[in-house]
């Protein structure tokens, strides 16, 4: 549904995003996670068609973005970081524009409006001001306008900021059940968001895709964590090293416990490991997989680069030659 | 055009849920009023001069109330047409509604166009309060309706350029009162190149000259449609929606 291929936005200063290349399949909510300012909205953006890539392509529902945007734009609704809505418009009146404006026949904008209102709940506000409204309701509001025109693609940027608990829980339902119908790309900094709603994961750190592939492949790692007390430290060691499957064991001794990692290449031998553990007559303490969590692999891959110092001082003499 | 006409109807509806529509045609009906009393004034005095003296002096409605009258009217337009035109992108840029207007499938002339429209409109709601005083003219007295007729097309005209101009401006700003001063600045210097007529003649005077935007009211004034008059006015207005276009171009690439 959305494919982009060495998507590029250069500016006088720097490189917002820089040869961003993924594909979203039909029917899925894919998040884009990345710190603020790692170029998540620079990609939206240029999705969208506001903006033209520098360098790459990237085509929305078969049609490239560059080439026939009024097609893209046709099949796409975006809710941008600030909701675009007009404080001095009552909610209905703002409806209905966003209707005639994405190019709905006249006849059907206010059923539209009035439709795309009860699915995000603002149908008790439509007589009101937006300028009235809080910012859960404007943001809600923003979000009717994107769904307004039935597309097939949804771009929200940040959809749940600036949210209380409750209205986040609401949104997240909301966009979940938007999901079947509808190619969904959601930006967020908040881990929690994507575990919630994003089938598949893109992290983007300056500029660049660090990672993508859905949550569980992500964050899986082959292996085994494993505490245990009361058996010396080298004969469990050798035990856990003869395991038919086990390709490396390391051990941090911390007083009495000592806490295996145990490498196991394509398996899941926890079990296996526990066994042993206990026949050679140890003290189970802990059994987990090695897998990491979201928020480890987030820190890992968004943490800024180690820069040698060195190189650098030899292009500056290069450039000074 | 559908979209052209969703875009100028919405502009005319936010003109209408702001005050300034109801202040700025206020201002317009009070001045227009006062300097309608005020000409017929001294138009009545005037006559009762040429009476008591026993002198026939030439005393014309239309040369003496109507032609000061719509000079006066597009004098206003130099204050107005900031006003009007200082939100229409700046607003839409400081509230991040552009990104809306700029992700939906319409093309970037359809807006624009749209925009100016819906300024015009709003303008032309201003202009249709002097009606009001010329009813009395016709009531009391017998002008020349073709002259009149002339008058006001070109007054529509010059808003019509100023305000491709004010659009620009509005365009390359975020700031609704650094585009309205902006406006007001370069609508004063091109009304005032009109001085020109009276210096020295040669090749800048004549291009500043002929670049004046009242210069080219006179003949309208008098009741006389000149088509090259039409035509500056024309192209001002297009010159004005082109570098719109062009601003709307460079804000893509820009973000």
């Amino acid at each position: 549904m959305i494919q982009a291929n060495g998507l590029t936005k250069r500016y006088a200063q720097n490189v917002a995003v820089d040869g961003v290349t993924f594909t979203v399949e039909k029917g899925q909510i894919v998040g884009f996670l990345g710190p603020n300012g790692a170029g998540k909205t620079t990609t939206m953006r240029m999705l969208t068609g506001y903006m033209p890539p520098s360098a790459g392509t990237a085509s929305v529902a078969g049609f490239d973005v560059v080439e026939k945007p009024l097609e893209v734009k046709k099949r796409i609704g975006y809710l941008p970081e600030t909701p675009p809505v007009y404080p001095d418009m009552e909610v209905g009146e703002y409806l209905d524009f966003v209707a005639h404006l994405k190019g709905l026949p006249a006849a059907e904008c206010r059923k539209k409006a009035e439709y795309a209102a009860e699915r995000c709940q603002v149908k008790n506000v439509w007589g009101k001001l937006i300028s009235k409204l809080s910012k859960g309701y404007r943001q809600r509001v923003g979000l009717a306008q994107a769904i307004i025109h039935n597309p097939e693609v949804l771009i929200l940027d940040e959809p749940t900021s600036g949210f209380d608990p409750k209205q986040i829980l609401e949104t997240r339902d909301l966009i979940r059940s938007l999901a079947g119908d509808h190619t969904i790309v959601l930006s967020t900094h908040i881990l929690q968001e994507v575990e919630a709603m994003c089938e598949s994961l893109i992290i983007i750190n300056q500029g660049r895709i660090a990672a993508s592939g859905t949550i569980d492949e992500l964050t899986h790692r082959d292996g085994t964590i494993l505490e245990a007390s009361g058996v010396g430290a080298e004969t469990l060691r050798e035990t856990f090293a003869q395991v038919p499957g086990v390709s490396a064991v390391t051990l941090t001794e911390d007083g009495e416990k000592l806490s295996f990692s145990i490498t196991t290449p394509g398996a899941d031998l926890r079990a296996v490991l526990a066994r042993t553990a206990l026949d050679k007559g140890a003290n189970l303490l802990k059994l987990d997989t090695a897998n990491i969590n979201l928020h480890e692999l987030f820190l890992t891959l968004t943490a800024p680069a180690v820069v040698p110092a060195a190189p650098a001082v030899e292009t500056e003499e290069e450039t000074a030659a | 055009m559908r979209n052209v006409l969703t875009i100028a109807n919405k502009e005319i509806r936010s003109y209408f849920n702001s005050p300034i529509a109801y202040i700025l045609i206020a201002a317009f009906a009070a001045l227009f009023g006062y300097f309608f009393w005020s000409l017929v004034y001294f138009f009545v005095q005037a006559g009762m001069q040429a009476q008591f003296t026993g002198r026939s002096m030439p005393l014309n409605l239309n040369e003496l109330v109507i032609r000061n009258l719509m000079g006066n009217a597009g004098i206003l337009c130099l204050f107005m047409v900031p006003m009007l035109t200082m939100r229409l992108f700046s607003e839409e840029k400081s509230r991040g509604t552009i990104e809306l207007l700029l992700t939906s499938p319409l093309q970037d002339w359809e807006l624009l166009l749209g925009k100016w429209l819906g300024a015009l409109v709003m303008y032309l709601s201003l202009l249709a309060f002097s009606a009001i005083s010329l009813i009395f003219l016709f009531v009391y007295g017998k002008p020349d309706v073709q002259p009149l007729l002339v008058g006001y097309l070109g007054l529509i005209l010059q808003a019509a350029a100023m305000l491709a101009l004010g659009m620009f401006i509005s365009s390359i700003t975020q700031s609704q009162i650094v585009a309205a001063f902006l406006t007001f600045f370069l609508l004063l210097l091109m009304w005032v190149f009109e001085w020109m007529s009276g210096m020295d003649q040669n090749q800048i005077t004549q291009v500043l000259t002929y670049l004046s935007l009242v210069k080219h009211n006179e003949s309208f004034i008098k009741g006389v449609l000149d088509l090259k008059d039409v035509v500056y006015y024309a192209s001002v207005s297009f010159f004005g929606l082109y570098l719109t276009a062009r601003s709307l171009e460079s804000l893509r690439y820009r973000g």
